[in-house]
């Protein structure tokens, strides 16, 4: 069994808007691109011009379809990968260690030399935000970019994730969910952010941003007012009209 | 114990060099940033990709397809050397040649063609990002044969743009996304404006504004979008216009605006029978008359001071005059077009209706706001401010693809235009080198002589009869029957018309179909099956009836089994391209823009960029403007074209460091030119003042800074056209008037459809009966066309496509997800697996497009779910419609720009026992280049 760190520093983690979201996979395959070139082990496909390709993603876009009782069906787009809990049950499960959640700022992450491929973390994941990797065996997760967002080799402004950065529509956010004066906080509190599943006591850091309500244009119905009763008139009016516009009726 | 944890290294390197250049993974062409590392050998191949945040188009961000580029430079599908056919068309059985060999086929075939009857040639480039190229090409080659795919892509919406206003969506503008309020999003095609739309979208959303889709299906941005209206298919127009009556009867337009800057005052005449009757009022010079509001007399419509009356009447020779917005209250203001009349029709409930009129007003009126920047119009008038009218539109083929689509785009336009939202501050912005009006466009030439090139450009825009494309006899000049009587304003040809006429022999028998990155033998062709069919088809002496094909492609498609040769394009990290000015642009709103491609990395096969090989043909075939007189070699490549060909002395390909390196738009050829756009990241970035930034057909300082930047060569202002006198003048002579006359066949067609002003009739429902359900396809957000399924990352997230069904005919069919349905058309029938979508408009049914795919091709397995499950929806929608017992055949498409309707397809659903796999089932094609790997893991760094 792994511990957990008593607390960490920073809590840093995403917050995802699930109103912008147009669920494009963009994040999915900048993510897919990153991390088979850096961190760790590539991300290995199986299948992959075959009859059932299946390779590791280390994010994936899920959409459910919502249908309200009252009004129309909704579609919504639903990127989903680890939340770095608090209280993480895929690190204290880990029989070797290689799982752990870091003190400096919350990133959890696979010491994949130590990982044994056993598959504990994955089945624990509440959220089945790890993949084994079917090539090298050992679990393959979301490393929050670690290897971008301290990266002197980067730009300031590229510190952030690959998601992040790439996301057309602005709908992924990264930053000090600890800090509650940083920018994703106050978007949180702004927008009403919520924990995924918090019945599952995990506490994750990643915060979701729900959609906005839908819908609502002919909820109270408003219509324009005809300018003469009738159509003949329209002519008329166009006349008054143009008086009153500047240099009218000079 | 104390917490322990591992040491990491945080800074890794991240790659060794950064290689700028411009996306390819679908039309958008953002910029792109290629992250190159050295593998084990020491050679540089590509790492990573990502978005190049300083590109005008994409700002650092990139959609799904652009990241996974690198699986599509490493894709097993890659075409590897020059293909000759051995077995029949069809099987894919070929010979590996050299390019000697390849080039030398081809110029055999090609020469005595042009020597003797080059229309023989019918050249079609597809999804080609290089048609000022490849279309002067076949000009110098001299056939009047040429188009890329807008014919069956989206030019319904760009002709009615360019007719009405200048321009229209993507390409030509986009909506002032840091100040719109209110955004209105008709059927899109995803490839067209990708990123940027996601982005405007983003801003919009953060800013809170409101966001409101238009669309049968409520995915991707109609799922983001705040309100949805679930259209039913082809009836955009009828709501179009029924929000203009609304706005026009609440007297909710902008008539200022509409009386400085758009043809609503112009003088029509009022003179039933008379060759004169719904034409404009024009001095003898031809310019537009108005009646000026200060003197009450007709004044020329850009004479210094002039005010524009949109009331007053004229008589003159017993003909009376009314201004345009009077003829649009008289349509207009009639309760066809009421709420309560449409609403049925396009299943949209009248209250909706109103209510989205009603928040349109709100916020053009009552969030109208103004920008501190001054400027000065044609007339000479200086305005202390800019009004900005903050609605914004956008719409491109799910309106277009309709044979009522030119209409019903036109509608949309003209709604903008009302709104006094187009070119203002909030609202619907051009990118240069557009406004660009219709009559400063190029007109079609198919002037042909043997030996000698086209008496000039091919495509272009028609005014009027005269400028059809028909022979002496009246026959049609091209082998698409573009400019014709049949559709006359197509401005981008009919690729989809190509290979059944060319079958047919109609209007003329071809020798060589010549085509470029266009998929005829599947997912780009109506009537798949039929067109496999004209392709292998033979003779009574077993000739093909189409004698010879060349293609051209980058990968093993469905198409290149049925070429007799096979020419293998680079991918498009291996090659130069160039995003010309001349052709279609990546400028921004306030920005001119251009950009290219260059080799990040060498082809490790046999493979050559298209536009190389087109030039060492033209050379060996001795076309003019491709050798010197001496004939010798004009152009080494595409890169040298590139670089030193001037479409006219000191324009270019490139707009950008021409002359010494300090020149932008115009200037000498600049041999460092390349370099200086691969050191600024590929592109090119050249920003319009500020007073010049909004009213840009109208705004002295835009129309001087364009003539300066070489966009044109005097300013040309210009007025909207609400009124599109070409039409009217397609309806005289169907009326009997002129010279240049149509068969009689299409007389009341032509009445009836080319209205000057917008109308919406019903598509043509011949056949339909039994047929009650609207079927389309959309393009997912991380594929573009069939080039996905090869991409081992992008068919992980798209590799089914399931026939979605609203809950209403899942529940009427007895159907359930995994059920298999038989779909079924007039023209055909495929079985398909089913899928229940609620967020759907409930008498609508659709699928992905091109997942599909073929046995054999992409180098995918046999039994990829692609070729197993995937289908299309082609089999089912022809290129004519069904016979109507006339004896002619009419074709499926847009009677005015003879745009492809797919979307026009209706379709009749049954439940059926599960059968093996989805039908039709073609017998496999074999593949030039085996399958892929079994398993990826890909890393290039040690």
């Amino acid at each position: 069994m792994t511990t957990l760190p008593e607390s960490t520093d920073r809590k840093l983690g995403l917050v995802i808007d699930l109103d912008t979201c147009v669920g494009c996979h963009a994040c999915v395959i900048s993510c897919k691109g990153w991390n088979t070139e850096n961190y760790g082990a590539p991300l290995s496909d199986q299948s992959p011009y075959g009859a059932d390709p299946s390779g590791t993603f280390l994010n994936r876009v899920h959409s459910y379809e919502v249908q309200p009782e009252d009004g129309l069906a909704q579609l919504i787009h639903f990127p989903k990968s680890c939340l770095h809990c608090e209280d993480a049950p895929c690190v204290t499960v880990c029989p070797t260690g290689a799982s752990y959640k870091r003190t400096e700022d919350g990133i959890v992450l696979v010491n994949e030399s130590d990982c044994i491929g056993c598959g504990l973390c994955a089945w624990s994941c509440p959220y089945g935000a790890r993949e084994l990797d079917a090539a090298e065996g050992v679990m393959k997760k979301c490393t929050l970019c670690v290897d971008r967002i301290y990266n002197d080799n980067l730009p300031e402004e590229d510190r952030m994730p690959a998601c992040v950065r790439t996301c057309p529509a602005g709908a992924r956010h990264f930053g000090d969910l600890g800090d509650p004066d940083s920018a994703v906080s106050q978007l949180v509190a702004e927008r009403g952010g919520l924990d995924l599943m918090p019945e599952q006591g995990t506490r994750p850091v990643n915060k979701y941003l729900p959609p906005r309500p839908k819908d609502r244009i002919a909820a109270e119905p408003r219509a324009l007012e005809p300018v003469v009763e009738e159509a003949t008139g329209f002519l008329g009016w166009l006349d008054r009209a143009l008086d009153r516009l500047p240099g009218g009726g000079d | 114990m104390a917490y322990r944890q591992p040491v990491l290294e945080t800074s890794p390197e991240v790659s060794d060099e950064i290689r700028r250049t411009t996306c390819y993974m679908c039309a958008c062409r953002c910029g792109i940033n290629v992250h190159m590392k050295s593998g084990p050998d020491g050679k540089k191949r590509v790492a990573y990709i990502e978005g190049n945040r300083d590109h005008p188009v994409n700002k650092g961000v990139l959609c799904a397809k652009g990241s996974a580029g690198i699986m599509q430079v490493n894709a097993p599908s890659r075409l590897r050397a020059p293909l000759k056919r051995v077995g029949p068309r069809g099987s894919g059985e070929f010979e590996e040649i050299s390019w000697d060999e390849a080039m030398e086929i081809a110029t055999g075939w090609l020469k005595p063609l042009r020597e003797e009857a080059p229309e023989k040639l019918a050249f079609f480039t597809g999804r080609d990002q290089s048609q000022s190229f490849t279309g002067w090409w076949a000009q110098q080659f001299g056939t009047p044969n040429y188009a890329a795919h807008g014919g069956f892509c989206s030019v319904n919406m760009a002709t009615a743009g360019i007719y009405t206003m200048g321009g229209a969506f993507w390409e030509f503008g986009q909506p002032d996304w840091d100040h719109t309020k209110l955004f209105l999003l008709f059927g899109v095609a995803e490839d067209h404006d990708s990123n940027p739309i996601k982005m405007g979208i983003g801003k919009i959303k953060a800013r809170g504004a409101r966001v409101i889709g238009v669309n049968p299906v409520r995915t991707g941005y109609n799922a983001a979008a705040d309100d949805w209206i679930g259209i039913t298919p082809g009836t955009d127009g009828l709501f179009i216009l029924s929000l203009v009556h609304e706005l026009m009867k609440a007297g909710k337009i902008d008539l200022d605006y509409l009386a400085r800057y758009t043809n609503a005052p112009c003088l029509v005449a009022e003179a039933p029978g008379s060759a004169q009757h719904g034409l404009l009022l024009r001095d003898e010079g031809g310019k537009t008359l108005v009646i000026d509001r200060a003197s009450g007399k007709l004044a020329p419509f850009d004479r210094p001071g002039v005010r524009p009356d949109l009331t007053a009447t004229h008589e003159q020779d017993g003909v009376t005059y009314r201004p345009v917005l009077h003829l649009m209250a008289d349509r207009y203001l009639s309760t066809d077009y009421a709420p309560e009349t449409v609403a049925g029709r396009c299943g949209i409930p009248a209250d909706k209706i109103r209510a989205v009129a009603a928040e349109i007003a709100r916020v053009a009126f009552d969030e109208a706001f103004e920008l501190d920047r001054e400027w000065t119009d044609f007339r000479g008038e200086t305005h202390k401010t800019m009004v900005g009218r903050p609605v914004s539109f956008h719409a491109m083929r799910g309106i277009s693809a309709h044979a009522n689509g030119f209409q019903s785009c036109r509608a949309l336009h003209v709604l903008q235009i009302l709104l006094g939202t187009v070119e203002v501050p909030g609202g619907f912005r051009f990118k240069p080198p557009y406004p660009k009006p219709s009559h400063i466009h190029p007109k079609p030439h198919c002037g042909v002589t043997p030996g000698a090139p086209l008496d000039g450009p091919h495509l272009g825009f028609v005014h009027g009869p005269e400028d059809l494309a028909l022979r002496d006899d009246g026959s049609p000049a091209r082998i698409d029957k573009a400019f014709t009587w049949e559709n006359p304003m197509s401005a981008h040809g009919l690729m989809h018309m190509v290979i059944s006429n060319a079958h047919a022999g109609d209007p003329y028998k071809i020798d060589t179909l010549f085509m470029y990155m266009a998929n005829m033998a599947w997912n780009s062709s109506m009537n798949t099956k039929g067109v496999m069919e004209m392709l292998t088809d033979t003779d009574e002496s077993g000739d093909y009836v189409i004698p010879r094909i060349i293609y051209s492609d980058a990968y093993s498609s469905e198409m290149v089994a049925y070429a007799d040769l096979v020419l293998p394009d680079a991918t498009y990290l291996e090659r130069h391209d160039c995003i010309s000015l001349l052709d279609r642009p990546i400028c921004e709103a306030d920005a001119m823009a251009d950009a290219i491609r260059w080799p990040v990395i060498e082809p490790d096969r046999n493979v050559k960029g298209f536009q190389s090989v087109l030039i060492d043909l033209g050379v060996r075939l001795a076309l003019p403007g491709l050798v010197s007189e001496d004939g010798s070699a004009r152009y080494a490549d595409y890169a040298d074209y590139i670089v030193n060909h001037e479409r006219k002395p000191g324009i270019g390909p490139l707009a950008g460091w021409r002359g010494d390196g300090t020149g932008a738009g115009r200037g000498a050829p600049n041999p460092e030119q390349l370099n200086r756009y691969i050191d600024n990241g590929g592109f090119f970035e050249t920003h319009i003042p500020a007073e010049a930034s909004y009213y840009k057909p109208w705004n002295a300082a835009y129309q001087d800074w364009a003539v300066s930047m070489g966009l044109f060569d005097s300013p040309q202002p210009y007025l909207f056209q609400l009124y599109v006198e070409p039409l009217r003048r397609f309806q005289l002579a169907a009326e009997g008037h002129g010279e240049r006359q149509p068969p009689d066949h299409l007389r009341e067609r032509i009445k009836t459809t080319m209205d000057p002003l917008p109308i919406w009739y019903e598509t043509d429902q011949q056949g339909n009966e039994g047929f009650p359900v609207n079927a389309l396809t959309q393009r997912p957000m991380a594929m573009y066309h069939s080039w996905g399924s090869q991409n081992a990352w992008l068919r992980q997230l798209h590799g089914h496509n399931p026939l979605y069904m609203p809950t209403r005919l899942m529940r009427e069919h007895g159907l359930k997800d995994g059920d298999w349905a038989r779909v079924s058309s007039p023209h055909g029938e495929i079985t398909v697996p089913v899928m229940e979508m609620a967020a759907l408009n409930d008498n609508t049914v659709w699928t992905w497009n091109a997942i599909g795919k073929r046995k054999g091709a992409w180098a995918l397995e046999e039994d990829a779910p692609e070729a197993t499950r995937g289908f299309l929806l082609n089999h089912l929608i022809h290129e004519l419609l069904p016979p109507r017992g006339d004896g002619l055949r009419w074709a499926n498409s847009d009677p005015i720009t003879g745009q492809a309707a797919w979307f026009d397809l209706k379709v009749k659903i049954e439940k059926v026992a599960a059968p093996t796999e989805s039908q039709p089932v073609f017998p496999p094609i074999k593949s030039p280049v085996g399958t892929g790997p079994k398993r990826l893991r890909w890393k290039v760094g040690k």
